[in-house]
Order: C-alpha cells, then sequence, then structure tokens
C-alpha cells in the first residue's frame, strides 16, 4: 500500500525551510500566538506531573499550579523502593529486554532488507507484499498461539519471548524502512565492489550497513522506544514479580493500593519516561525522518 | 558433474535465501503459523490444559450473544470513529500553520510530536487517570474556576471513553508530520497559479491543498484507524484493567485480553482476535475502495 506513498523520497526537503513560500506573508504573530498556546496546551500534562514529582502527596490534590509551594525530594527515594525490589531492577529487566530487540532488529531487519531492495530470487514480489502486509497484523491475532507455543517452551517469564521475535525479523515496519534506504543508495557502488571481487556477504557489511547509519539509527531509536514503551506483550509474557519491567511494575504500583501515592507514582513515572525523552532529543532528525517516510508511531 | 558447475556459474544464488532466513524463520514461526493456529483455535475450546477440544461455531455463536463483545465493539468503533477524524483535523490544521515557513518550525515540530511517542505508555496512562480523577488536575481547575460539584471524569460512565478519546487525539503529532512532508511536495507555481486565478486561500485550500494532499491524508487515515483499533494500554491502565466504569472502556483488545489471559479462554479469545481482523481487514479495504472516489494521484 506505500508503494502509492510520494512522501518517502524528497525528505531532504522536510528538514531546511523552502523559501519559496515566503512571499505569502499573514501576519505571523498571529501563527506563532496559536502555536505557542498549543504547544503549551500539548506540554501542560507532562510540566504538571514533572512538577507534581517534587510536590507532598496531598499537595497534588488541592495546588494545580506548576510551581509547587513546597518542595519535596522525597518522591524519588520513596518510589524508588517502594515496590517488592527496587525500581533499578526493573529498569534492567528493561535494559535487557530494549538491548536484545536493538540488536535483534538491527541484524535481521538489514538482512532482510537487503535481500529486498538488491537481490533477484522467486516470488519476490509476493513476498514484499507478505511483507508489508505483516506491518498490518494486530499483534491480537497471533498472541494467543504466540503464548501457547512460548508456554510449551517454557519460555513464560523469560526474556525470550520478548527478543527472539525480533532476532526473526518481525518487525516488518523496520525491514520496509531500511528496504526504501538501502533503494537511494547507488548501485554502482555495489557493481564496483562486485568487480573487486567481493561477494553479497562483503557488499551488504562493508557497503550497505555504512551507508545505512541513518536508516540503523532510526530503527535503534524506535525500537528503543517503543520496546521501552511496550505494555501488552511485557504483561502477558512475565507475569513473575522479578521478571517485571519498568512499564509493568508501574501498573502494579498504580493498582497495589486503593490509595495511590500519586508523588511517588509521578516520580517513577518520570524515571520511566526519562530514557525516551533522551533518546527523543537525541534522535530527532532520526525520528521525524522515520515517521515522515513510513508514519506509524 | 553438471551439479558443480552450475554451482560455480552462480555461487550466489542461494544468498536471498541466507540474507531472507531469519526472516522467513519468523513469518512461520512467529506470524503466518500463529495465524492459521488462532484461527483453529476459534473454532475450539482451550483453556491451555489438556488439548483443543473442537466445537465448531459455538465460540461465533456465544459472541453474538455476548452482550460483553457487543459493549466492546461499540465503544472501539466510537474511540476509533470520534478520535482519528480529530486527530487528523488536528494534524493537518497545525501542519499548514508550520508549513509557512515560521521560524522555530523545528522545535514546534519536536514539542507537537513528542505526545506520540510517549502516548501509549504506562506513565502517560497513569497521569491521565489522575487528571481525569475525581480528585485530579482537571478538577481542580474546575474548582478553582468556581464549579461547584465537577463530575469525576475517569469514573462517570458518560464521561470515561471521552478522557481517552482526548489522550488519543493529543497524540496527532505522528500524522502531523507526514502532513508537513506532503505539504513540502506541493509546488508553489499550484498556488501561483491559484491565486493569479483569482482563487482565494478558503478556495486554494480546497482545490489545491486537499486534492493533493489527498493521498497523504489517505495513509494517514488508514494508519491511524488501524492503530486505535489497537489501542489497549491506556484503556487498561485507566480503568485498572477491567474496562469500566459500567464497561464504557472496554476496549475490544482489553476484552480480549481478559477472556485469553484473564480466564484462559483461548479459543474463545482466538474467535474475538479472528473478529478484530476481519474489521480492521475489512475497513482497510473499504477505505481503498471509497479512496478511488477522493484520493487524486497526481501523476
Amino acid at each position: 500500500m506505500a508503494t502509492d506513498l510520494t512522501v518517502a523520497e524528497p525528505l531532504a526537503a522536510t528538514e531546511k525551510l523552502p523559501s519559496r513560500r515566503e512571499k505569502k506573508q499573514r501576519p505571523r504573530w498571529l501563527a506563532h500566538t496559536v502555536l505557542i498556546l498549543g504547544a503549551i496546551a500539548m506540554l501542560y500534562p507532562l510540566l504538571w506531573m514533572v512538577s507534581s514529582s517534587f510536590k507532598f502527596t496531598e499537595d497534588i490534590f488541592s495546588q494545580t499550579g506548576l510551581l509547587p509551594e513546597r518542595v519535596t525530594g522525597q518522591n524519588y527515594p520513596e518510589g524508588w523502593t517502594a515496590l517488592p525490589r527496587d525500581f533499578g531492577h526493573y529498569i534492567l529487566n528493561s535494559t535487557v529486554i530494549v538491548a536484545g530487540s536493538i540488536i535483534g532488529n538491527l541484524l535481521a531487519c538489514s538482512l532482510a532488507a537487503y535481500a529486498f531492495a538488491r537481490l533477484e530470487f522467486r516470488f519476490k514480489k509476493f513476498w514484499f507484499a507478505v511483507m508489508l502486509g505483516t506491518m498490518m497484523l494486530p499483534i491480537h491475532v497471533v498472541i494467543v498461539p504466540q503464548y501457547i507455543l512460548f508456554s510449551q517452551l517454557d519460555w513464560i517469564n523469560t526474556y525470550w519471548p520478548l527478543i527472539v521475535p525480533k532476532l526473526l525479523a518481525t518487525d516488518g515496519f523496520f525491514v520496509f524502512l531500511m528496504v526504501q534506504f538501502i533503494r537511494g543508495i547507488p548501485r554502482e557502488l555495489d557493481e564496483a565492489a562486485r568487480i573487486d571481487g567481493c561477494g553479497h556477504w562483503s557488499i551488504f557489511w562493508r557497503i550497505v550497513i555504512p551507508l545505512s547509519v541513518p536508516a540503523l539509527a532510526t530503527t535503534a531509536i524506535f525500537t528503543f522506544i517503543w520496546t521501552w514503551n511496550d505494555f501488552f506483550s511485557q504483561l502477558i509474557f512475565l507475569t513473575d514479580p522479578d521478571m517485571y519491567t519498568v512499564p509493568v511494575a508501574l501498573r502494579t504500583f498504580v493498582d497495589a493500593t486503593s490509595q495511590t501515592p500519586w508523588g511517588p507514582v509521578f516520580a517513577m513515572s518520570i524515571v520511566a519516561l526519562a530514557p525516551v525523552f533522551g533518546f527523543f532529543l537525541a534522535g530527532q532528525r532520526y525520528l521525524v525522518r522515520g515517521i515522515a517516510t513510513t508514519g506509524l508511531k | 558433474m553438471p551439479r558443480a558447475r552450475r554451482k560455480k556459474k552462480d555461487p550466489g544464488r542461494f544468498a536471498p535465501y541466507l540474507f531472507l532466513a531469519p526472516w522467513f524463520t519468523g513469518l512461520a514461526l512467529i506470524t503466518a503459523g500463529p495465524i492459521l493456529a488462532s484461527a483453529y483455535l476459534a473454532f475450539t475450546d482451550y483453556s491451555l490444559i489438556g488439548s483443543p477440544e473442537w466445537t465448531g461455531l459455538e465460540n461465533f455463536q456465544r459472541m453474538l450473544d455476548d452482550p460483553r463483545f457487543y459493549q466492546s465493539l461499540k465503544v472501539t468503533f466510537i474511540y476509533v470513529g470520534v478520535s482519528v477524524p480529530l486527530q487528523l483535523a488536528f494534524a493537518l490544521f497545525l501542519a499548514m500553520i508550520l508549513d509557512r515557513g515560521l521560524r522555530g518550525l523545528a522545535l514546534y515540530r519536536s514539542i507537537y510530536y513528542l505526545p506520540s511517542l510517549i502516548g501509549g505508555s504506562v506513565a502517560i496512562a497513569i497521569l491521565w487517570r489522575q487528571i481525569f480523577g475525581a480528585q485530579g488536575l482537571l478538577n481542580g481547575v474546575l474548582r478553582f474556576l468556581g464549579a461547584e460539584d465537577p463530575p469525576g471524569w475517569v469514573s462517570d460512565p458518560s464521561y470515561a471513553l471521552g478522557t481517552l478519546i482526548i489522550l488519543n487525539v493529543w497524540t496527532f503529532g505522528a500524522p502531523m508530520v507526514i502532513f508537513l512532508a506532503g505539504l513540502r511536495q506541493i509546488p508553489a507555481m499550484y498556488y501561483e497559479a491559484a491565486s493569479l486565478d483569482g482563487a482565494g486561500k478558503v478556495r486554494q485550500f480546497l482545490k489545491v491543498t486537499l486534492p493533493l494532499l489527498s493521498p497523504i491524508i489517505f495513509f494517514n487515515l488508514v494508519l491511524q484507524v488501524i492503530h486505535a483499533f489497537q489501542s489497549f494500554t491506556q484503556a487498561f491502565i485507566v480503568s485498572g484493567g477491567t474496562g469500566g466504569p459500567a464497561d464504557s472502556t472496554l476496549f475490544y483488545t482489553l476484552y480480549l485480553y481478559q477472556r485469553g489471559f484473564g480466564n484462559f479462554d483461548m479459543g474463545y479469545a482466538s474467535a474475538l482476535a479472528w473478529v478484530l481482523l476481519l474489521i480492521v481487514g475489512g475497513l482497510t479495504a473499504v477505505n481503498f475502495i471509497a479512496a478511488k472516489y477522493w484520493v487524486f494521484y497526481g501523476d
């Protein structure tokens, strides 16, 4: 379906402002006012959460302003130790899964993408269409049999159900992203390498991979953010509290007590979001380009 | 030895299959196999203990008599039907403002895009639960403004779904970025020609922007519909996993989760999953058919 897309190619254009529209100026302060008000509305919940993480729980309810009247740093150590394990334990669990997923996606998806972008084989178009189709497949259709499969392998409450699929290039989105990218690498480079005696493996490893760094970075960043934020599959495959990841642990935090300690909860929510903010700031260009190319979240 | 010679002729004959080996394995074991398995399980009764018991169409007949199935369908359709158009409208509106060559484009774009990245996370769902709680931020503001008895948004069945719709609309940044990329590709000369012909801003929007952007509107529409149908985390966290109050936030996927992983009713959950697949697939097909009438491909 995405083959019809015209957005895929000249993305470089989104990075720089073209001067061609400069002529049709309207009062710019109006646009800026709308944009700034909108930005405040968009960010207010987040800023409020940051500020609440430094408020006493009883103040969170009564004070709606952003600036706390009484500041406390207590929510962070309190939240960190509120669950059966230190929060660092859950961060570590998430980190292992995220790292495994990134390695898996980078390796497996780039291999598949090279084949789709550069090699000829029977029914290539058919398999490519199948790959695009898997991008649209709701995970809910396969989760029950996957659960049965993994439980028969005795993999429930291990990291394998969350990592092994990535090693098998099941994220069609990244395969597609890299196919699009590799298609843009001049074929002359491959041919020159072939004349020098390189086989497919060397061309892949020495030419295509080094030139695909932007696509690989996009893949790594999105894999990080999506896996870090993922809740559904972690909720299903990890039921042992020792194996909980950050999102699953956060969830038990809220549901455990009838009287939720909002201050510590928000503090740990900030801890949970911080790496995403970090990657977002570091990789914005790649993120925007990845989004504009294929349009997933 | 002709076989050896043929191999020599084209040593890379198997290369595509080697490169695709992980993908093929994943397709077989993680995707296609489970699809077939769930198609089979949909006609069985299976609770993980023993082996699946063939029950024919019973799961689907059960569905027809299951009020929570209907409720989850209704909730999901309202959620998708209201939040996706709003999301796309906001996305297009802001993309058009941002496309006017203003200073600070990158900053604005980042700010608007950020919620898309984190909107599906547990942390944000928790935040939402508090903002719209009876004692939450919103009611604090309303009380400050003089409202005596504001509703508990997430605890009142008539508002709870609305709060989740707002959460989804808040994540309009991703389609906005795609619109922005699309707007950049409309040649300025079209607007110049239109304005020479005396077309005002509104006419230019209707006659130039919308038709030329229609493939991208279509793309965003298809993706966001598919995406919204699969929403889960928000409803799960905000309702504490119940889909309450009074099943008003019982997303289809949440109900599927409850049947499959709450009750280990795997056969019924598989049947539900197939109905979801048929609905999403059907809607996507309808989208593609309808696209013939409104999507305009320039070349």
